[in-house]
């Protein structure tokens, strides 16, 4: 082949690839932090509520998971301010958006997860006297958790790639910078040697810390 | 039996080890024509890992397998090279093997499970195949089950199954690894009756069996297997007779006399 | 209401390419998924080595980067593509690899014991995964793969990114035709979703039918 590597254009703006990636994991971890909070308030609303409830939880759900992220992602950025007089900077609106997204998948997640509790731990609860409140915090919640760690490290992953779509309204995270280093410097396949190989490292170093995290959970009980 | 007819089957110092684990520590073994050949022996002696080689479903690197003097799992001719996967498979449908777990294919009726072999391997046409299905299944006492599938069946009944399966390929031996521990008690000697019916009829068998009774009236000769080795054979009278003299075979027997033989 | 009438022949046009991407993923993936799912489960060691590398590579980038990847990063190579066919590459690696490890969930909740009656009655190879293996893992590979095709329909948006006029695309053009964004966006959600939602509805069918038949 006819092509020469040549990365020394891509060290000298290595910045881009580099904040890039850090602002991938910012808006992941915000994103699955408050998508967990959404996830879990109306999965533990979603076991106790009536059918209305529980059918408005689900349409909220299965759009999400049905529509294309890169969708959802120009409704928020560009749709909602064209409706209600409201603005935000696309990084605030992706923010937005990966929660919606990530807590649809979540709620799925953590109602399953509560689900699994076995029957016999409730009644044990109830046995010694607590409240539902204190069964729910002492007993499901925790128990809960440990059955969803997996799941939860998995759909952390699955956010910092899909943080990526964000190069779409321009927000300057590791595709981005990948992009405008292509576009201003057209070392392509070098740029893509080492974005693809950022991603990875990040992605498989990540997991395989969380692998660690959950192995430490199980021990614990 | 005549003296100078060559054995269906021959083993020669079989040797095979899992890592760093011997099991199998040289086995000399034959079986002739019309035959039945009991296995017996405690848990880790080798016995399943024996039959298993004989239709190559584990692999052995030493000592020879012969069928009708034919290596089992390499080409003729000494330099050890494994057969090809369409020669394994047409050696393979020499030997029938019924298998401790059963092994029926599920989505398969009784029917079905016996008949695939013979489409697909003896390349008989389907009426034909389903003849031999039939017959067989009403021989090992299922004419009512044939179109069954096998979660539909008992366990004693998915292992008639298992049977027919082997014996309608007409295998020159027929293999039988534990066939009834992994069944109910209650189920046991509707297996067990078949299987003697079979011997009765000049089948060629090597089974490894824990029904010591079982073995003791259906086998010319019960084969005890210890430590990878063959600890002693024999005729089952003259077997059980030699228990005062070999320690090891006093003791397995020992165990069945008190729980199982009263 | 004027627009959307108006919007409909551009999404109509759109809404095929969609399909048309969605589908060609569908086929290549399922294929090339298929011979390498059986290969790193009954590959040699090399073989299986090489599978699970290329997996868990493509499963370790976003859609995204892997279409970019294709469309900038083929040609400096000398591997002329065009957009389309670029979109079409990315997404067939992409869902490839997801078929791989559907494949292998699927042939390894078989008990080892199939095979080996398999062996025993002398079928080869290729008869055992036809006859044994393949009718026995379809009931566990049907489910996730239809559900999995969601994946395919809403990664093909991506290409929108490259010029090609997908529905994704037309909604786009037509929002910088007649500045409505909002009932545009909406009802391309609303058509994304009917054809995701009607496939994990047949994936549930599915799943619910075989889950008559017991082992």
């Amino acid at each position: 082949m006819g092509y020469h590597l040549n990365f020394n254009l891509i060290w000298r703006h290595f910045d881009k690839l580099w904040q890039g990636l850090v602002l991938s994991l910012e808006l992941a971890v915000v994103s699955i932090l408050i998508g967990a909070a959404i996830g879990l308030l109306l999965a533990v609303w979603y076991v106790s509520a009536g059918k209305v409830v529980r059918a408005a939880i689900s349409a909220y759900v299965e759009f999400i998971r049905n529509v294309p992220l890169i969708l959802l992602v120009y409704i928020v950025f560009y749709g909602i301010p064209t409706v209600v007089d409201f603005a935000y900077s696309p990084t605030a609106s992706f923010i937005g958006t990966l929660s919606l997204y990530s807590g649809a998948y979540l709620v799925e997640v953590f109602r399953s997860g509560l689900e699994a509790v076995p029957r016999g731990q409730l009644d044990a609860g109830k046995a010694i006297g607590l409240t539902p409140w204190q069964r729910l915090l002492y007993v499901r919640l925790p128990t809960m958790t440990r059955i969803t760690l997996p799941a939860l490290s998995n759909t952390f992953i699955s956010l910092f790639k899909d943080t990526s779509v964000a190069s779409v309204i321009a927000v300057p995270e590791l595709t981005y910078g990948a992009q405008w280093i292509n576009f201003n410097t057209f070392r392509i396949v070098e740029v893509y040697i080492v974005t693809t190989i950022m991603y990875l490292v990040t992605g498989y170093g990540i997991l395989f810390g969380l692998r660690q995290v959950e192995r430490r959970f199980k021990v614990e009980r | 039996m005549n003296a100078n007819q060559q054995p269906l089957l021959k083993i020669d110092d079989l040797r095979k080890s899992f890592g760093q684990a011997n099991i199998l520590k040289g086995i000399d073994m034959a079986v002739n024509k019309g035959e039945a050949v009991a296995i017996i022996g405690p848990s880790g002696s080798g016995k399943t890992t024996l039959l298993r080689c004989v239709n190559f479903l584990e692999t052995y690197e030493e000592g020879s397998i012969r069928i009708d003097g034919q290596e089992v799992g390499y080409r003729d001719g000494g330099n050890r090279q494994r057969r090809g996967e369409t020669d394994l498979a047409r050696m393979r449908a020499e030997t029938g093997m019924v298998f401790q777990s059963f092994n029926l294919f599920p989505h398969l009726t009784a029917a079905e499970n016996v008949m695939l072999g013979l489409t697909k391997v003896r390349r008989k046409p389907k009426q034909e195949a389903r003849e031999i299905a039939e017959h067989w299944l009403k021989r090992v006492g299922l004419d009512h089950r044939i179109d069954n599938l096998p979660s539909e069946l008992s366990g004693g009944q998915q292992q008639r199954v298992g049977i027919a399966r082997a014996v309608a390929m007409e295998p020159k031996i027929l293999l039988l690894d534990e066939i009834t521990s992994a069944l109910d008690p209650e189920l046991v000697n509707e297996v067990l009756d078949v299987v003697r019916q079979l011997a009765e009829e000049g089948m060629t068998m090597l089974m490894v069996t824990h029904e010591i009774a079982f073995a003791r009236d259906a086998s010319h000769r019960i084969v005890f297997m210890d430590d990878g080795k063959v600890a002693a054979e024999g005729p089952p009278k003259e077997l059980m007779a030699q228990a005062g003299s070999n320690q090891r075979l006093d003791a397995f027997l020992s165990r069945f006399r008190t729980s199982h033989l009263h | 209401m004027a627009t959307i009438l108006y919007a409909l022949p551009f999404l109509l046009q759109g809404f095929l390419i969609t399909l048309w991407v969605s589908a060609l993923v569908v086929v290549f993936s399922l294929a090339g998924g298929l011979v390498l799912g059986v290969g790193l489960v009954y590959g040699p060691r090399t073989v299986q080595w090489l599978v699970r590398l290329f997996s868990d590579c493509i499963r370790g980038i976003p859609i995204l980067v892997l279409i970019f990847v294709v469309y900038y990063g083929f040609p400096p190579l000398g591997i002329a593509i065009n957009a389309f066919w670029a979109g079409v590459v990315a997404l067939t690696l992409f869902k490839g690899a997801q078929v791989i490890e559907y494949v292998r969930g699927a042939i390894s909740s078989i008990p080892k014991g199939q095979m080996e009656a398999g062996k025993a009655i002398g079928l080869t190879f290729v008869q055992r995964l036809r006859y044994v293996i393949f009718p026995q893992a379809v009931r566990r590979f049907l489910p996730p793969w239809i559900n999995g095709v969601t994946d395919a329909v809403k990664g093909s948006a991506l290409i929108s990114l490259l010029g090609i006029v997908d529905l994704m695309q037309s909604i786009n053009e037509v929002i910088g035709r007649t500045y409505e964004a909002m009932p545009l966006y909406l009802l391309g959600a609303f058509i994304y979703f009917a054809i995701n939602y009607s496939l994990s509805l047949t994936s549930r069918f599915v799943e619910r039918r075989y889950a008559y038949i017991r082992d």
